[in-house]
């Protein structure tokens, strides 16, 4: 079961590559609530994102920029309009075939790092590829190179709690590109850093975007990490207020 | 996958020790009840029936009425047995080592200020060779006074105690109803039978004299056969219902209205009631496990509520429903089975422990070890499906915000 469905957004996704973009929203609205309860949390936006790209979104809390993410993340589906990741129409997937979308194009960075307590480094960073059925001889060595890759080479057996909150994102980071994702979606990845670990998390997520040319949707409301990116977007009521390339 | 589950889960199950083996004690407390209830109850029923075994596996029983297997119960109208019949089982009957009549009557025996309510049983010398019972002072009782029918008595051990204490019994004259009887002598201490019944609490006297003075007619209640060693009971039994249904006229289409017990029967009788309180034990030690199981479910709640975050990252990088439900159930599957292999090691010491001290085989019963232990696994599965099903149902966007 696990692999016809697998196979069927490989389908899905190599049928559906009409459009270049990696991301593309087209008029998506979301409604959270019934009746007079009912908030409309985004009010039909239209956004796409190149491949490649590193889109900084911003906004107040309330803007709509978090359920945008969520969206994104196929954590959630637009209530109107169509989101396509990759060509693929998101809106139409059942839980199981969003979950293998997020398994295999996307990684997830958080503010607070949800790491796996009293778990070390090497096998946080594991976590996905267990999902993806990996042998274990092939999850270390691709754990082991996300590691390296984030320059923790050396943190391989301490767990979370041994290490600082610098460390825990990168951690966190690393664990988010070992399954080579198309995207990689950050959500205030620095709300819970100093500066100076701000700007080492924010060089490592631009440099993952040069250097590998992963695309990159990252939200936060600080300026100075926004200034990272090559677009930003500024979320307001539910709508974008306006977007600027760099 | 599964293997991957099972490592997530005892990995789970090791970051809190405690919480862990505090919720498998139900489990533990469960299973070790009824293997201790069930192992204990076993080698009561396997005492019983070595303990009836040991009055002589040759030994069979005619009695009067229907067996109390079959439906109806005793007929009272069926006519009593008489010496003729014992005579006649003993004379017709092939492979017989003996076979003797029997009445019993609960009466006083009386001695100076002393006495005592026993059952005096009437029969022949042949009762003693049948249940292979020593006299240890003075005689038995010899053909004149058989025949004669007089007034002699053999007293059990517990009736001697009651009557002389540490005096001389033999010659002297104790009084049975209104009848002065002799003692001629005293029969060699058996102690508690299985069934707790003193063995020793009676008084024998021969037959004809217990019809004449005191029954008061020339019934006999019941005809203790032994068969030879070698000598199939079975068929014995077949040639008695033979011969009685002859000599009781009763015809073809007819049923018996007397039965032959065989020591089978006899044994099968007594172990039945242990059996069924074996049942009953396990079965209340059972629901203990049930309480054990609504424990684990409580915890394993816990246990998802507090990792919600987690439930909710592993979510977002891609794990489906089905997934974290069988990491969830794993978890419990395991936690469970753990709790019954502990249950049945401590359960199995604590039986052997128990047997030594109450003097009681130690039967061992694979089924219910291993059915202890399935069922320890079932528990795990039907209550941790529900906490687990809640874990996979989470939703992720909610999961990632919990604190």
């Amino acid at each position: 079961m696990l692999q016809v469905a697998e196979e069927k957004t490989n389908e899905d996704a190599s049928q559906m590559i009409a459009s270049t973009a990696l991301i593309d929203l087209r008029g998506v609205s979301k409604v959270y609530g019934k009746g007079q309860a009912a908030v409309q949390a985004l009010k039909g936006i239209d956004l796409r994102v190149p491949r490649g790209d590193f889109v900084a979104v911003m906004g107040h809390s309330g803007s709509g920029k978090s359920t945008c993410m969520n969206i994104l993340g196929c954590l959630d589906t637009p209530t109107t309009g169509e989101y396509f990741f990759e060509g693929v129409a998101v809106g139409k997937l059942s839980r199981d075939q969003r979950a293998l979308l997020r398994r295999h194009y996307m990684g997830f960075v958080f503010q607070g790092f949800n790491l796996l307590q009293r778990t070390s480094a090497l096998e946080n960073v594991e976590l996905p590829l267990i999902y993806r059925g990996l042998p274990i001889k092939q999850r270390r060595e691709k754990a082991r190179e996300a590691l390296a890759a984030v320059g923790l080479s050396n943190w391989e057996g301490h767990t979370p709690s041994e290490l600082s909150g610098g460390q825990q994102q990168r951690v966190a980071i690393a664990r988010a590109i070992v399954s080579n994702p198309q995207l990689l979606l950050a959500d205030e990845p620095t709300g819970n850093l100093d500066s100076a670990r701000s700007k080492e998390i924010m060089e490592l997520i631009v440099q993952l975007n040069r250097e590998r040319g992963l695309t990159i949707v990252m939200v936060t409301h600080e300026p100075d990490m926004a200034a990272y990116a090559l677009r930003q977007v500024q979320f307001l009521d539910g709508q974008i207020e306006w977007v600027q390339t760099f | 996958m599964l293997w991957e589950a099972f490592m997530l889960a005892q990995r789970a199950i090791r970051r809190n020790v405690l919480r862990s083996s505090l919720t498998v004690l139900g489990i533990v407390i469960g299973v070790a009840a009824v293997i201790i209830m069930v192992t204990l109850g076993n080698g009561a029923t396997v005492k019983v029936a070595e303990d009836i075994s040991k009055l002589g596996s040759n030994m069979l029983q005619v009695r009067v009425g229907q067996s109390l297997r079959r439906t109806g119960g005793v007929s009272s109208d069926a006519p009593p047995f008489h010496l003729e019949d014992a005579q006649a089982i003993a004379s017709q009957i092939a492979g017989l080592q003996a076979a003797a009549p029997m009445s019993i009557k609960p009466m006083q025996v009386i001695y100076g200020s002393e006495n005592k309510s026993t059952s005096i049983t009437g029969t022949t010398s042949e009762y003693l060779t049948i249940r292979e019972w020593k006299v240890v002072q003075g005689r038995g009782f010899n053909e004149g006074e058989e025949r004669a029918g007089q007034s002699v008595c053999l007293l059990g051990e517990t009736v001697r105690k009651a009557l002389f204490g540490s005096e001389d019994s033999i010659n002297e004259t104790v009084r049975i109803g209104k009848l002065a009887f002799k003692v001629i002598g005293l029969l060699e201490a058996k102690g508690q039978s299985s069934f707790g019944t003193d063995q020793d609490d009676f008084v024998l006297i021969p037959i004809r004299t217990f019809q004449r003075r005191l029954a008061g007619n020339l019934d006999v209640g019941s005809i203790l056969v032994s068969a030879k060693d070698g000598v199939s009971t079975t068929k014995v039994k077949a040639d008695i219902e033979v011969l009685m249904r002859e000599r009781r006229n009763i015809g073809p289409n007819q049923a018996d209205d007397f039965y032959v017990r065989d020591m089978k029967e006899i044994i099968d009788t007594m172990t039945s009631t242990t059996k069924i309180l074996t049942a009953l034990l396990g079965a209340v030690a059972a629901v203990s496990l049930l309480v054990g199981g609504i424990g684990i479910m409580n915890i394993m709640l816990v246990s998802v509520t507090e990792r919600t975050r987690e439930i909710g990252t592993r979510l977002a990088i891609g794990a489906m429903e089905r997934q974290v439900l069988m990491q969830f159930l794993v978890e419990a599957v395991v936690l469970a089975s753990f709790g019954g292999l502990i249950g049945i090691a401590s359960g199995l010491g604590i039986a052997l422990l128990g047997a030594r001290l109450l003097e009681m085989p130690f039967v061992l019963n694979i089924g219910v070890v291993v059915g202890a232990f399935l069922f320890s696994g079932a528990v795990g599965i039907v209550f941790g499906y529900f906490p687990a099903r809640k874990a996979a149902r989470l939703d992720p966007i909610e999961a990632l915000r919990y604190e």
